[in-house]
């Protein structure tokens, strides 16, 4: 199991009342999976992710990830974590706009202590990968929609993470970029990387191995909670 | 730490205007301080030079009857248990560390026994040795000085300075003249002047009694001469030159020192013997406080405008920081660890100011070179106070950046990328 959550319970003050954010959440992922999780906002989707990606620790339960438990670990600690197990993807891509395609995707081995040249080669491999070598020296505002994205993934998936996480990866791009991203995910979980994926895009939650939804703060169960055809 | 300084000068860069108006209180308040310092050293300097060493180095020790030089004359004789300065004290005196030459002389005060026809002279005498000239920093004017042969041979050969060359002979020339010295007559051989002479402009008594050399000007016979005139033909004050004016006080204590232990024995009733040197460093030292005391008013002041300019740099700081929220969110999402986060703000912030510092030197020197030309007044640019000021403008940056980077290190990812 790579990613097992027991019991998860996530609290935030909100003026003199406490809201309940995520209730009694379980979950597991095994190695190689794919999973989406669909909910409408407001639903704890994002805290889930935000807790499944070590930004944010429950307020009780028990998150082992990886075989190790990262509940309650240091700050320090979960930014080794997020370094070198996890890649995030983010829908508004966040990538540094005084930095170039290559300079923004080997950053996270910056952090991780690896030298430049090293650092440099790594990050045309994984622009490669994404189908942008020929825009390594590209700023951020050369990009297309959907070129930002991909570069944001060859950023994410630089360290080899064990976990992908995305969040409304798709969110920002037209179909056709949308396509392009949801193929690299097919391929990159073909090539064993775990992929999870917030969505409220029917059709991009269906391409996923499983899909679970989210309502009002509790995780269902798969199968559970889809209205019609809407998948 | 190559990759921070990069990106803080990328940031920089990348607000030229900001990060200039920013830096403007850090280059004015190093700029003032640049300046009075220099300025204050220019002063410093120039007086350390013309006052003290005259151009010359050259450190005087004397005889002290209790607190006042003892001067000798018909009246006050040799005292009891003050020995003559022997050759082998001379050749200790030429041991100490940093010392040229030595030389040994006698002379009287306040002597009205010389005579030029029937003009009296009421200078000062010296009898002197080979050393004097070169170790006070005489060179000759005309005519010749005094030989091995006339020391030899005791012959009745006197110097002038230019001094009493003035008050004797007018515009005459002095050569082959003869005066009258306690009765025996010397024949003038040469006239000497000061090798560098100080310009003071002699404004009050204590300016008076500092700078004025001898109001009736010196004349000079070999020492050897000396028993002709008077009874005692053994040197009673030496001179040194020193190598540079700062060795000037270490060499007088030591030279007070072993001539006091070497040429005083027991205790005379005429009062308490003692060697001692001039003590102008001391009173120079004196000048130049009172000048450091104003202009340390001048460096508070300066002070504040740095305080002023590090409020300023904490002020775009925590502005950048906010800017930069998302970045700053990004980067922890990624794997930054707090202390890079600090790092990368703190280095911004010291490089703001370093750049500030090295200006504001640039500035200040620039002023000072301005100001000593407008107004006339000396300057010299001080190397280690440049040093401490780009130093201590770099300390500045760290510690008025620390709030915003500490603010910076401890944003919540969650919350920094939703930030819009």
């Amino acid at each position: 199991m790579l990613l097992e959550m027991k019991d998860i319970c996530k609290d935030y003050p909100q003026g003199k009342e406490i809201v309940h954010i995520l209730k009694h959440v379980d979950l597991a992922i095994e190695e190689g999976d794919y999973l989406a999780i669909m909910g409408p906002s407001g639903s704890g989707k994002t805290t889930l992710m935000n807790l499944i990606g070590c930004l944010d620790v429950p307020t009780s339960g028990e998150y082992l990830l990886n075989g190790e438990n990262v509940a309650h670990a240091s700050d320090n600690h979960l930014a080794d974590v997020r370094n070198t197990t996890l890649g995030f993807v983010f829908q508004s891509f966040y990538l540094l706009p005084k930095l170039s395609a290559r300079e923004n995707v080997a950053l996270p081995l910056l952090y991780a202590g690896v030298k430049k040249r090293a650092r440099n080669r790594r990050a045309e491999e994984a622009l490669q990968m994404v189908g942008l070598g020929d825009r390594m020296d590209f700023m951020p505002n050369q990009l297309s929609g959907g070129q930002q994205q991909r570069v944001a993934i060859a950023r994410a998936m630089i360290n080899k993470p064990k976990l992908l996480l995305a969040d409304e990866p798709t969110g920002a791009l037209d179909s056709t970029s949308g396509h392009q991203v949801m193929d690299l995910f097919d391929e990159l979980n073909a090539k064993g990387t775990t992929i999870v994926l917030i969505t409220h895009e029917p059709a991009v939650g269906a391409r996923a191995k499983h899909l679970r939804r989210i309502l009002d703060g509790e995780l269902l169960a798969e199968g559970e909670g889809g209205v019609g055809d809407a998948w | 730490m190559f990759e921070n300084i990069a990106l803080a000068f990328q940031g920089i860069w990348g607000h030229k205007m900001r990060s200039f108006l920013t830096m403007l209180g850090i280059i004015i308040g190093i700029a003032s301080i640049i300046t009075i310092v220099s300025t204050i050293k220019g002063t410093n300097d120039q007086i350390k030079e013309s006052l003290i060493g005259s151009g010359t180095n050259a450190v005087t020790v004397q005889l002290y009857q209790d607190d006042y030089p003892y001067t000798f004359s018909q009246w006050n004789p040799m005292p009891d248990n003050v020995l003559p300065i022997t050759e082998e004290t001379r050749q200790q005196l030429a041991e100490i560390e940093n010392v040229e030459a030595v030389s040994l002389f006698s002379s009287r005060q306040y002597d009205y026994d010389i005579y030029y026809g029937n003009t009296s002279f009421s200078g000062e005498l010296y009898g002197v040795d080979r050393d004097y000239f070169t170790a006070t920093g005489y060179k000759l004017s005309y005519g010749r000085g005094f030989t091995d042969d006339d020391r030899a041979a005791f012959r009745k050969v006197a110097m002038l300075d230019t001094g009493a060359e003035a008050v004797l002979f007018g515009d005459v020339s002095a050569v082959g003249k003869v005066l009258e010295i306690g009765g025996e007559p010397f024949t003038i051989v040469g006239v000497v002047a000061k090798t560098r002479s100080s310009d003071f402009a002699i404004e009050t008594i204590r300016d008076y009694q500092m700078y004025a050399d001898t109001s009736g000007g010196k004349v000079f016979i070999p020492l050897e001469a000396w028993p002709i005139v008077y009874r005692f033909d053994e040197p009673q004050s030496v001179v040194l030159k020193a190598r540079s004016t700062d060795d000037m006080t270490a060499i007088g204590q030591q030279a007070e020192d072993l001539l006091t232990a070497n040429q005083i024995s027991g205790t005379s009733d005429q009062g308490t013997f003692s060697y001692r040197s001039d003590d102008l460093m001391n009173q120079a030292a004196q000048i130049q406080e009172m000048s450091n005391a104003t202009n340390n008013q001048l460096l508070w002041i300066a002070g504040i405008s740095l305080l002023v300019g590090g409020i300023g740099v904490m002020n775009i700081m925590l502005v950048t920081v906010t800017e930069r929220t998302r970045e700053i969110g990004l980067k922890k999402a990624i794997g930054a660890k707090k202390r890079r986060v600090l790092g990368q703000f703190l280095t911004e912030a010291a490089a703001l100011t370093s750049i500030g510092g090295i200006i504001g030197v640039a500035a200040g020197i620039a002023l000072s070179r301005l100001i000593s030309s407008v107004m006339g007044t000396p300057t010299a640019i001080s190397y280690p106070a440049i040093g401490v000021a780009v130093v201590f403008s770099m300390i500045i940056g760290v510690i008025f950046g620390m709030i915003p980077a500490v603010k910076a290190a401890n944003l919540n990812p969650i919350d920094a990328l939703r930030r819009e």
